[in-house]
């Protein structure tokens, strides 16, 4: 056999035979894009990849990826990537779930699987609606939202999905817009290299119930302005002209919006990005526009030993053989035995 | 059975001799009843009795102390024979405090003997148990041998060199007890002094204080007997096959025989999803211990999670396992489905407790075979099986695997709170004799589809993560019949519902046709158990035969499908009855299933039938 340089793998080599059957104009679109062109950049072979989803128009995704994939029921997809990655570590996991499915109905499996920290990638689109079910209020709706189940507006305050995940523990958490492809790419790449639990929250718009429920920041208009792109060990740089920064407020703890320019701030005046410092990671999950810009990029990372990596760890220390190979007189025999005789 | 007893030389009474007897060890929650019966019973199985034995606790961890609802109880059926039940009524009743006796002596067989601690039957006591006189001083046990002793006076003294205190000297009251009661039943006690020894090896003294409590109610047994108010007895030993004998819970035999299934499948690693419920919690205790033998214990954020873990842990290759009770199985039902839709391997162990709702959570029950049947939304057909006693566990974990990774299935294990801890000796099995059922992950890409069936099995490959050239998307939403690719065509999912039923209707074909326990094949009436009953009415019918009545035990390890030849079989005969401890379920499947007039002998008071109520109601239905 003569070995063969591994051919370069594309963002086709990702793509299913099943037709997508999403609405045109859909966020997940792009998503799907993006996602198919960074599991090209990473070159894992498509068989060592597993896609798992619970129940929504996202939940849809793993069946338009050519890897390994495991539509499963709403709300559990990271109880099952949980299994998986546990019984094949070597598998690379990836779980895709929606603010519905990942907050609502799935939020304890969310707030566990961070805490646990399994090595794995949690992609949530979150559109602050109900798509699947045509258009009820989510966990993430604005406050207001006038849907078919809030007639009179929705009356529950929202989540702030990476607010969350930093409260559930996870160790790596990033926000990422469906149309911002580059950034997007970029972003689940990290994800990717995370060892541990990586929360990706995708703003993604839903064309059909919520159209333009992220236009405060994702507009043409407003984009610039309502978005800070945070790198860790460079300042708090954001707007148009680069223009404006973040300090540390000198009102109490929390953020300030300044300008900068000749008798004004100064780039060196700003707050650099640590993307280690859980504090910082708190303030920034929580700007909201238009007071503040929406924080994008990796706003928190700083990995520990992953569930898996710990529990395969203590099996070994336990001395663990493949069950194929238990010795049954052994196993059967631990313990007070007796015989009796002929 | 007693013999004529004379004194011998030095005035000491010979002891009587007996077939077996049934001892019951009751007092508070705190006061160590669960251990001291556990430990009797091993130490008789040592001796070589067979054993059968009966835990009864209450769901409180520590009631109240004094109170009836604290109330902590073991009973233990040994001596020779074939020893099926923990007995009907206890011989002797042991009794700490006034609340245990109140809550037990009413089960005692009249004439039988009550062993009272009078130490603890304060004004205190007596009020927290409801006694406005004390028990000891009415006519109250008229009816039995009562042997008062001031236990808690004499475990002090016997603890009082290792300077405890008073509360914790106390603690000790129950190992005075059993001292008492190996010498009372002949049996040894330095397996129990070296168990003691290992128990507390990080805290000498009070394992010497419990050594010496032990030792003390022992050799009280022997002083006393000079003065003849305590007789002895010499309790037969049981014929028992020659081989290598261990005591097991069904908790224990199901552990091993999960692994063991593993082995025969040759499947590396188990998956085993679980969450915390009574009275499967020492499930879950025991796995954790065994991850040397490639058991992978995740405990769950809930009973949910669980099951989706484990699913996921089949999904990657392993034998995916969960286990749980009743109320978590209830939260398991949307995932049962899909493993049933994914057609995946999994095995379901539920250790059945009284329901609805929380129930009875420490009390025994049967009533969660429809649950098992039928509990889940669309037509959703699995396997279920059921162990017949703590032994049978083994045997029927290793089967529940074999179907579910033969058949790419769900398989539910039925078990309950009493087999799950409950004791009895087992006679290992031959390691030659350990089963075999190799299954492999395709990795063959030539003609693979994820739905193409075996024809025989009707089973679909398994084809896991990791594997080159054979990826392929499952999910819950109907799937293509070959391709595995959604699919809503009307006519795909009529074929995939006929699919699903005939792959497991045919597991039919592929078990061992239903025997008779005891009994011949046909005659005046069939009982017909499954689960944890089969003791009892295994005895009942052996006594109902000895009366000469044509009547036979059928016992059921397979509730879906049923075995090929049952409706034959109980055609043979001109009645049948079905004893369950739920409201009638087992019959009802029967009579719909078989069209035979099935009648019901139901009894949910959360304990084991008792051998006299079958037998007064075969009897009673056959006299009709």
């Amino acid at each position: 056999m003569t070995a063969t340089a591994p051919i370069p793998l594309t963002p086709k080599a990702f793509a299913s035979d099943q037709d997508v059957r999403w609405c045109p104009g859909c966020g997940d679109y792009a998503i799907l894009k993006g996602v198919q062109k960074a599991l090209a950049e990473i070159g894992t072979e498509p068989h060592n990849v597993v896609f798992v989803s619970g129940i929504g128009c996202a939940a849809r995704f793993p069946y338009y990826v050519s890897t390994y994939g495991f539509h499963t029921i709403h709300g559990r997809a990271p109880a099952f990537a949980t299994g998986i990655k546990l019984a094949n570590p070597a598998l690379d996991v990836w779980v895709i779930t929606g603010d519905g499915d990942g907050l609502s109905i799935g939020g304890n499996h969310m707030l566990h699987v961070l805490r646990r920290n399994l090595d794995l990638q949690i992609v949530l689109f979150n559109n602050e609606i109900y798509g699947l079910t045509k258009g009820q209020t989510s966990p993430t709706s604005k406050r207001g939202t006038v849907t078919p189940s809030t007639p009179q507006g929705s009356v529950g305050r929202p989540v702030a999905p990476a607010a969350f995940a930093l409260g559930a523990g996870g160790r790596f958490i990033a926000r990422a817009v469906d149309t911002m492809q580059n950034e997007l790419v970029e972003v689940l790449k990290r994800a990717h290299a995370h060892r541990g639990a990586s929360f990706v929250e995708i703003f993604q718009n839903c064309v059909v119930f919520n159209d333009g429920a992220h236009a405060a920041f994702t507009g043409k208009a407003t984009a610039p302005d309502m978005q800070i792109h945070v790198e860790h060990g460079k300042p708090l740089v954001f707007g148009s002209k680069r223009d404006k920064g973040l300090i540390l407020a000198c009102d109490g703890p929390g953020l300030e919006v300044v300008q900068l320019g000749p008798g004004e701030y100064a780039e060196a005046d700003l707050l650099v990005h640590d993307e280690t410092s859980i504090a910082l990671a708190l303030l920034l999950a929580q700007l909201q526009p238009p007071a503040f810009p929406m924080a994008l990029g990796v706003l928190y990372c700083d990995p520990v030993e992953s569930y898996d990596h710990a529990v395969h760890r203590q099996a070994g220390d336990m001395g663990a053989q493949p069950a194929a190979q238990t010795d049954l007189q052994q196993l059967l025999r631990s313990g007070r035995t007796w015989e009796v005789e002929k | 059975m007693t013999r004529p007893s004379a004194p011998d030389a030095r005035g000491v009474l010979p002891r009587e001799i007996r077939d077996a007897v049934v001892i019951r060890f009751a007092g508070d929650s705190g006061d160590g009843m669960q251990l001291t019966g556990t430990q009797f019973s091993l130490e008789a199985a040592l001796a070589g009795s067979d054993i059968a034995t009966f835990p009864d606790y209450p769901a409180e961890i520590r009631a109240p102390a004094g109170t009836t609802y604290g109330v902590s109880a073991f009973q233990i059926h040994f001596g020779g024979g074939d020893l099926t039940t923990p007995g009907d009524e206890p011989d002797v009743l042991v009794a700490l405090n006034p609340a245990a006796l109140k809550v037990n002596y009413p089960d005692l067989r009249v004439g039988g003997l009550v062993v009272v601690d009078t130490g603890a039957f304060t004004k205190r006591n007596l009020e927290k148990a409801g006694y406005t006189t004390s028990p000891l001083d009415d006519d109250t046990l008229a009816p039995y041998q009562v042997l008062k002793l001031d236990i808690t006076t004499r475990t002090a003294d016997a603890v009082e060199p290792f300077g405890l205190g008073a509360k914790a000297a106390l603690r000790s009251r129950n190992m005075w007890t059993l001292g008492l009661m190996l010498w009372m039943f002949g049996q040894d006690r330095a397996g129990t002094a070296q168990w003691i020894a290992k128990k507390f090896a990080k805290e000498p003294t009070i394992a010497e204080a419990n050594v010496a409590a032990l030792t003390a109610g022992y050799a009280f047994g022997d002083t006393v007997e000079m003065s003849s108010e305590l007789v002895g007895y010499t309790v037969a030993k049981a014929e028992v096959a020659p081989g290598v004998y261990r005591t097991v819970t069904g908790t224990e035999t199901t552990a091993w025989g999960i692994i063991a299934g593993a082995r025969a499948a040759g499947l590396d690693r188990i998956l085993f999803g679980s969450y915390p419920i009574t009275p499967a919690s020492p499930l879950l205790h025991t796995m954790a211990r065994l991850k040397a033998y490639g058991v992978i214990m995740f405990q769950a954020e809930d009973e949910i999670a669980a099951i989706c873990a484990a699913i996921g842990g089949s999904y990657a290759g392993s034998l995916g396992v969960t286990s749980s009770s009743g109320p978590g199985i209830a939260l398991k039902g949307e995932a049962l489905g899909l493993a049933v839709a994914a057609e995946l391997p999994l095995v379901v162990v539920n250790s059945q407790r009284a329901g609805p709702s929380t129930g009875l959570p420490t009390k025994t029950e049967q009533s969660d075979l429809y649950q098992a049947v039928y509990g889940r939304n669309g037509d959703a057909p699995l396997p279920v099986v059921a162990a017949a006693t703590p032994a049978d566990c083994y045997e029927v974990a290793v089967e529940a695997v074999r179907l579910a990774v033969t058949y790419m299935t769900p398989v539910i294990m039925l078990i309950d709170g009493y087999l799950a801890n409950a004791a009895e000796p087992w006679l290992l099995p031959d390691p030659d004799d350990a089963p075999a059922f190799p299954v492999r992950h395709r990795t063959e890409p030539e003609g693979f589809q994820p739905f193409a069936r075996d024809p025989k099995t009707l089973a679909r490959p398994w084809a896991i993560p990791g594997t080159p050239e054979l990826t392929h998307r499952i999910g819950g939403i109907e799937r293509d019949a070959r391709t595995g690719h959604i699919s809503y065509a009307p006519d795909n999912h009529q074929r995939m519902t006929d699919l699903r039923h005939a792959k497991i209707a045919g597991i039919a074909n592929a078990i061992p046709e239903q025997d008779v326990q005891v009994g011949e094949r046909a005659g005046a009436m069939a009982v017909v158990g499954w689960g944890s009953t089969y003791g009892p009415i295994y005895q009942a019918v052996r006594r109902l035969r000895a009366e000469g009545m044509r009547v036979s035990h059928l016992h059921l390890r397979y509730l879906n499908p049923f075995p090929r030849n049952l409706g034959e079989l109980l055609a043979g005969f001109d009645r049948v009855m079905v004893p369950e401890m739920n409201a009638g379920q087992l019959v009802t499947i029967l009579r719909s299933t078989y069209l035979v007039p099935a009648e019901g002998l139901n009894q949910v008071t959360g304990k084991p039938f008792k051998v006299a109520d079958i037998v007064s109601a075969v009897r009673a239905r056959l006299e009709q």
